[in-house]
């Protein structure tokens, strides 16, 4: 064995901390990286998504379209008013409802219903979509994102608790809520 | 005097740092680098100090809490003593830094400066003007306010678009499934901890390798970068034709520095810090988000990109730019430095400047945005509803109720989303007319389910007035041919 290859017993040691440290420096990274992917690893299975109550089904005309808001149901102590939510809640006939985001399908921007001309515009990039919440104009590939819903009891529920954004996965349902 | 020299040398006796500084101040560059071109770089470290002490002041009122955030910014503005000062120097600082870091990797790169031995150099820059972009964005969010609010759900939304993994970039983005507390908290540590803390390592790194490779002399039209002379060319050049830094060159940067540091604080006091604006309230949902200034260019892109390229540009498009600048030393690290004999150079930065530009004046304007109150505004004017009917006076009023002014400007009001319609007759006949109106088509929305057939007669009655006086609106030759001569000129009226 030459010189230059010979394993000496501080060059034992320094190699044995190097290898102590990385196991030390692995087995904390483990529960960092879990603190750190928290946020993410919690909205797994719908984790956040819970039914929120909007109010009685005849608070909403029928045929008409009215800003609703809901209180976040996944809520942390220094939220204040970002947990508040708007939604645009259109009463088809009875018990028939789409309850449309306020987020535009193109950039989040919050879209406003005009009643008269039946649209809602968005005031970002000019998004425009019809009251049924399909895309009539603008950059917008697609309706407006809607919330599953269900009537109980008189009460309309929607089921709702993360920010819709145009992502594959990340985007609410557009089809027939099942109960409609 | 002797005391403070003893005092001085009983601390460089420990610190043993006097002897390195006096190197690195008095290490020769050449003559002509003492010039007004070079001052860029140490105006940017001035205002980043700037922006660092000012961030500090601000931190001691500023409540990271989206609760509470906002007050705070309220109380900074009108109850703490020049809080309202404080504020606009940080403010004003980073529109300041943004700019003078763009100016710097402008004039940096048209003097060739990337080339051999300064490629590291490029790079660590490419990531101090990434950094800066970052502050800029994440201290937008801090200003935590409507367009703070909206502007981190147009993030969220562009990093929704990431395939597979981009629900899960959003919650780690907002730290939840919402913009609200989690998501300024992450942003405050990003902003005044994880970043900071990166671009003074960085900024580091930069001035060490400016400082060991010496800063990149005049070029000189057909002094040719070879990786092999390169070295001992500068090393003779400093030799012949240097000069000590400090004072030699120095004083140009000081000068340059004062007058930004005046600028900066000028603007803040003539123009005030900025906003915050509305109350970041989601259920607040009339208003109307605009990013920074720095960020106005990518609002006009996202506005004017079909649908379809949105999502491969906001992708793929910055991945591109961002390898493209970190390979650029590797692609031409040699040859011709000037950008006398650098044309395609000298063209990529006007077309940058001049598209980045453009589409900042645009985002100014932002003519894609309907006007949402145009239609409750902005009457139709008197001149346009002189000797008409009863039937085209309706039209005017279906014109303004059925929010068509949103988009489209009648005597250079309202919205410029679609064309304005002052001579949409002289373009359009009749049948067309209501084809567009009832169908839409080319990003006009079909109105044919909002209209009465009363509505749309009216409406468009009304529409074939506006022509200018000396010139006749659009005929369908065909459609009197079978009408016959007494074919009224009024849709839906029978002869």
């Amino acid at each position: 064995m030459s010189n230059e290859t010979m394993l000496t017993r501080r060059g034992l040691f320094m190699k044995i901390g190097i290898l102590f440290n990385g196991l030390v420096g692995t087995a904390l990274a483990v529960p960092i990286v879990q603190y750190l992917f928290s946020s993410v690893t919690r909205g797994f299975g719908n984790g956040y998504l819970s039914w929120v109550p909007l109010g009685r089904v005849n608070e909403f005309p029928e045929g008409e379209t009215r800003l609703a808001t809901f209180r976040n149901p996944y809520v942390t102590p220094t939220d204040g008013k970002t947990a508040d939510t708007a939604c645009w809640v259109r009463r088809v006939a009875g018990n028939e409802f789409q309850v449309f985001a306020v987020n535009c399908a193109h950039l989040g921007c919050p879209v406003r219903w005009f009643p008269q001309s039946g649209l809602f515009m968005c005031p970002c990039h000019g998004g425009a979509y019809y009251r049924d919440g399909s895309r009539a104009s603008g950059p917008p590939e697609r309706g407006l994102f809607e919330y599953p819903y269900r009537v109980e009891d008189g009460r309309i529920v929607i089921h709702a608790g993360e920010l819709p954004t145009p992502g594959p996965s990340a985007a609410l349902s557009t089809r027939k809520p099942p109960c409609a | 005097m002797r005391m403070i020299e003893r005092i001085g040398e009983w601390f460089d006796h420990r610190l043993q740092i006097a002897a390195p500084i006096r190197d690195a101040a008095e290490h020769p560059v050449p003559r002509n680098t003492a010039s007004w071109w070079y001052v860029f770089g140490s105006a940017a470290l001035v205002v980043f100090l700037l922006q660092l002490a000012t961030g500090i002041l601000l931190a001691l009122i500023y409540v990271p809490s989206a609760d509470q955030a906002w007050n705070s910014l309220q109380a900074l503005n009108h109850d703490v003593a020049l809080g309202w000062f404080i504020r606009a120097l940080h403010g004003w600082g980073s529109n300041f830094m943004v700019a003078i870091v763009l100016i710097h990797m402008m004039q940096v790169f048209l003097f060739g400066a990337y080339k051999f031995p300064r490629e590291l150099t490029w790079i660590v820059g490419v990531f101090l003007l990434l950094m800066t972009l970052g502050m800029a964005f994440t201290g937008q969010v801090l200003r935590f306010d409507q367009d703070a609010y909206w502007g981190l759900g147009i993030g969220a939304s562009i990093a929704s678009r990431v395939p597979v993994i981009g629900a899960a970039v959003v919650k780690l983005m907002l730290g939840g499934p919402i913009i609200a507390g989690a998501t300024l908290s992450r942003f405050f540590a990003l902003h005044v901890f994880v970043v900071p803390g990166s671009l003074i390592a960085f900024v580091c790194l930069h001035l060490l390798m400016v400082l060991k490779l010496g800063i990149n002399e005049w070029p000189m039209p057909g002094r040719i970068v070879k990786r092999a002379t390169y070295e001992s060319e500068y090393h003779e050049l400093t030799k012949n034709d240097g000069a000590p830094f400090v004072p030699y060159a120095i004083w140009k940067d000081m000068f340059f520095a004062a007058f930004i540091l005046i600028a900066v604080a000028a603007c803040a006091v003539y123009f005030g810090p900025f906003g915050p604006t509305g109350r970041p309230d989601p259920t607040i949902i009339q208003t109307v988000p605009k990013p920074d200034y720095f960020f106005l260019w990518l609002y006009a892109v996202l506005s004017l990109l079909p649908p379809s390229l949105e999502t491969p540009v906001l992708l793929v498009g910055p991945v591109i730019v961002i390898v493209g600048l970190l390979l650029l030393p590797f692609l031409s690290g040699e040859g011709e430095k000037s950008w006398k004999r650098r044309p395609i150079a000298v063209l990529t930065v006007l077309l940058i400047a001049i598209a980045l530009g453009t589409f900042t004046h645009l985002a100014e304007h932002a003519p894609w945005s309907p006007h949402m109150n145009a239609w409750s505004s902005e009457p139709v004017p008197d001149r346009m509803l002189r000797s008409t009917t009863a039937l085209e006076r309706q039209g005017a009023l279906v014109f303004q109720v059925k929010q068509c002014r949103n988009c489209h400007a009648l005597g250079e009001a309202g919205g410029e989303r679609g064309p304005a319609l002052d001579r949409v007759a002289v373009r359009l006949t009749q049948d067309q007319l209501i084809r567009q109106v009832i169908q839409g088509g080319g990003n006009m929305p079909a109105y044919g389910k909002n209209l009465s057939p009363a509505e749309t007669t009216a409406l468009v009655a009304f529409l074939g007035t506006l022509h200018p006086a000396g010139q006749a609106p659009a005929r369908d030759d065909s459609r009197e041919t079978v009408l016959g001569d007494g074919a009224d000129k009024r849709p839906g009226v029978q002869p």
